[in-house]
């Protein structure tokens, strides 16, 4: 049987990748996809600890469930902004964006 | 809508229309300002003239009524202000003092009206002038019509704001502008003194209106009804330019000559007196506050009649005239005869308007010339003008039987039969100056050789609509006093007035010897004077000049009118001046300091924090980041605390 702790290490490793691709990556649409690793591994987590927690509860897995939900928006909005950021100007590179730089 | 209060049978009619006298100039102000300059023009002093005329026509019958046994009544219009107790109504007091001072306001303004017509005929701004002038008389009729303070104190400062309007009505020079400006300050003081004085009736009388107020005059102790008097005193002494706030009202000559005639010598400044006169109750109760009257009013008489010795400007030497024989109503109010007040106010309002239109004229027919060191000889020229005012110059000096003898003989025995022997002096001997610079402007003015021919050529006398007030004042100038004045103490105009104004225990009845006596004194005074000035300015023994370098510095204190307007200005407003320098300096730089300072504060603040905003999305994401894990690294700090607890 797989120990928590492995599940909670891949989710951490996931979390970091996302992060540090987020941090780093400029193309916007990568940046998305990032944003959906840190999402999933945080979903990992919580379908971890509602199986094999100290005291084990379905209410995690059905967290699960509306982070999917927020996150197929998260993607429809994101993409959305993105489309329309790429009609505007011909790029989707987030450093090119600083109309409202202070 | 009458409620008579002594003889209530008799309603009588013309009391019930009081309210249209001041209508009709209310109504001629109205269409005069809206339609005046584009449509009516010169129309407009006609129908300003024929509104007071009117207004003239009213307060004679109403003075009728009053004269056939309507002794007081009040016409209420409507309710102004009442809130429980208190109660303000828009109403009109017509008792014997308001229906005379009715008649002289509206009679006297007639004819300055008429006069006005062919004076300003010339003037760019006829409509704007008739306008304002229409304002005024509406104004002083409500000042003399109240039935309370407050009303009386919106006519107050209804004639004021006229006066300022018509001092500066040449509003394109200077000097104008600066006197009114003046005039309107100087009045300020006075109305504040005004309010303090109404403010403190209603405390201690919890009423503003004249009746109620007389009656419950034995609940006010000494304390407070000095303090009203001596405040409502500074309201006059402001109104009626009386020592120390008279230095606005020769300044006031900037304005036309009518206005000078109407506001500044026959009715507005008369307003102090009537103030007095109406509170009559008031300052007799009040004991010491009548003795500060009389003492102002005889100080004013004579420092005023010493300025005008030496003036040169015509209209100067019948402004300081004017403040002198103000002087003397105080003095008579103070001296407990109000009845003399009241009678040589309304002698004072003909003859001194006479005198006024007269300069008028001469001013009118020499081009606007009003050094009278330029004129001479004119009597030639402009007889009729010469002769009216060489009989109101004569009431002026008080010679029998001309009006100014009776009134003013009246004032200064009054002050000799109360025992004020000091203030009878003063008098007298102001009578002689008085006579003396009368002569003085005469002589210079329409006798002698002419000094400016150029200006002798060109002077003619004025048209009739200027001569013809002159010739109806002169009448009134010449038989008025010995129409209600005679016998003295017990003409008309006393048996009149005495009901309205005395109070009980006050009345001085002098021996007939005392009172042949005491005219004598006055007419010697008078002929003196004249005498003295015949002898100065027709044969020059003394010379006049001579007397000018003899008297030196008191020559030079005079006519620099004693340094009066040099002390305001550099001594008392100086130490204004400094005083709100500094209240100046603290509102810049405190005040303002703290303001600016918050918004510099803001502005430096919001400079850094704008550098925050990169545009570069990858440093908001970072600082999301690091945000989560300071949060995530406190909070799993203060988890573990309380784990470990």
């Amino acid at each position: 049987m797989i120990p928590l702790g492995a599940f909670v290490a891949v989710s951490a490793v996931l979390f970091f990748i996302g992060v540090t691709g987020v941090l780093v990556r400029r193309n916007a649409v990568v940046i998305l996809m990032c944003v959906e690793l840190m999402l999933n591994a945080t979903n990992l987590a919580l379908v971890a600890f509602s199986r094999r927690g100290g005291i084990p509860d379905e209410r995690g897995s059905v967290f699960v469930v509306f982070v999917f939900v927020v996150a197929a928006a998260e993607v429809a909005v994101g993409l959305a902004i993105i489309l329309a950021l790429y009609r505007n100007r011909p790029t989707v590179d987030v450093d090119e964006v600083h109309a409202m730089k202070g | 809508m009458i409620e008579s209060v002594a003889s209530a049978q008799v309603v009588a009619g013309f009391i019930q229309l009081v309210w249209v006298i001041p209508g009709l100039p209310l109504a001629a102000f109205l269409i005069n300002g809206l339609f005046g300059r584009r449509w009516l023009g010169h129309l407009t002093g006609w129908i300003a003239t024929g509104a007071v005329g009117l207004s003239a026509l009213l307060a004679i019958g109403v003075f009728v009524d009053v004269l056939r046994g309507v002794e007081r009544s009040t016409v209420v219009l409507y309710r102004w202000i009442g809130v429980g107790e208190f109660k303000i109504d828009v109403a009109a007091f017509i008792d014997p003092l308001s229906s005379v001072m009715l008649l002289v306001v509206t009679v006297v303004g007639t004819l300055i009206f008429v006069f006005a017509n062919g004076y300003m005929a010339h003037d760019q701004g006829f409509p704007r002038f008739f306008t304002w002038f229409s304002l005024f008389v509406f104004a002083m009729l409500i000042l003399v019509m109240a039935d309370n303070y407050l009303l009386m104190f919106v006519g107050w400062e209804g004639v004021g704001l006229c006066s300022y309007l018509l001092i500066g009505y040449w509003f394109q020079n200077t000097a104008p502008q600066k006197a009114a400006n003046k005039a309107f300050w100087m009045n300020r003081i006075g109305d504040w003194g005004y309010t303090i004085g109404m403010i403190t009736i209603f405390l201690v009388f919890g009423s503003l209106q004249f009746t109620e107020v007389f009656e419950k005059v034995g609940i006010a102790t000494q304390a407070n009804l000095t303090l009203i008097c001596l405040a409502l005193f500074v309201g006059a002494t402001g109104k009626s330019a009386q020592l120390p706030l008279y230095s606005w009202l020769p300044d006031a000559m900037e304005g036309p000559t009518p206005v000078s005639a109407l506001i500044h010598a026959a009715t507005m400044v008369t307003a102090g007196v009537y103030l007095v006169a109406r509170s009559t109750p008031l300052f007799v109760a009040a004991g010491p506050a009548l003795q500060v009257v009389a003492v102002i009013g005889a100080l004013t008489a004579i420092f005023a009649a010493t300025i005008a010795l030496v003036q040169f400007d015509i209209k100067r030497v019948m402004a300081y005239s004017t403040v002198s024989q103000l002087g003397y109503m105080f003095l008579a109010l103070g001296v407990g005869a109000p009845v003399a007040a009241i009678f040589h106010l309304a002698t004072h309002a003909f003859f001194k308007a006479l005198l006024f239109l007269g300069s008028g004229s001469v001013i009118h027919a020499t081009g606007n010339e009003q050094d009278m060191r330029k004129m001479g000889g004119l009597r030639r020229k402009m007889p009729v003008t010469y002769w009216t005012m060489l009989i109101a110059g004569g009431a002026l000096a008080a010679l029998p039987p001309l009006a100014g003898f009776w009134s003013k003989d009246e004032i200064v025995g009054a002050a000799f039969v109360s025992g004020q022997t000091v203030l009878w002096a003063v008098g007298i001997i102001t009578a002689v100056l008085t006579a003396f610079y009368v002569t003085r402007a005469m002589w210079l003015t329409f006798h002698g050789e002419p000094r400016d021919h150029h200006l002798y050529d060109h002077a003619h006398e004025s048209p009739t609509v200027m001569t013809l007030p002159l010739i109806l004042l002169a009448v009134g100038s010449a038989t008025l006093g010995i129409l209600i004045g005679f016998p003295p103490d017990q003409g008309f105009i006393h048996s009149f007035l005495r009901p309205a104004v005395e109070v009980e225990g006050v009345e001085h009845t002098a021996e007939i010897g005392t009172i042949l006596a005491l005219a004598a004194v006055s007419v010697a005074a008078g002929l003196l004077g004249i005498a003295v000035g015949f002898l100065m300015y027709a044969r020059h023994r003394p010379d006049p000049a001579a007397v000018t370098r003899a008297a030196g510095p008191l020559y030079t204190l005079l006519v620099n009118k004693y340094f009066v307007d040099e002390l305001y200005d550099n001594r008392i407003l100086g130490l204004g001046r400094a005083f709100f320098g500094v209240l100046w300096a603290f509102d810049v730089h405190v005040i303002d300091g703290i303001a600016n300072g918050i918004g510099r504060l803001a502005s430096i603040g919001g400079g850094g924090a704008r550098r925050l905003q990169t545009g570069v999305v990858g440093n908001y994401a970072l600082t999301v980041v690091v945000g989560l894990f300071v949060v995530l690294v406190a909070y799993g700090g203060y988890a573990a605390g309380i784990f470990k607890r």
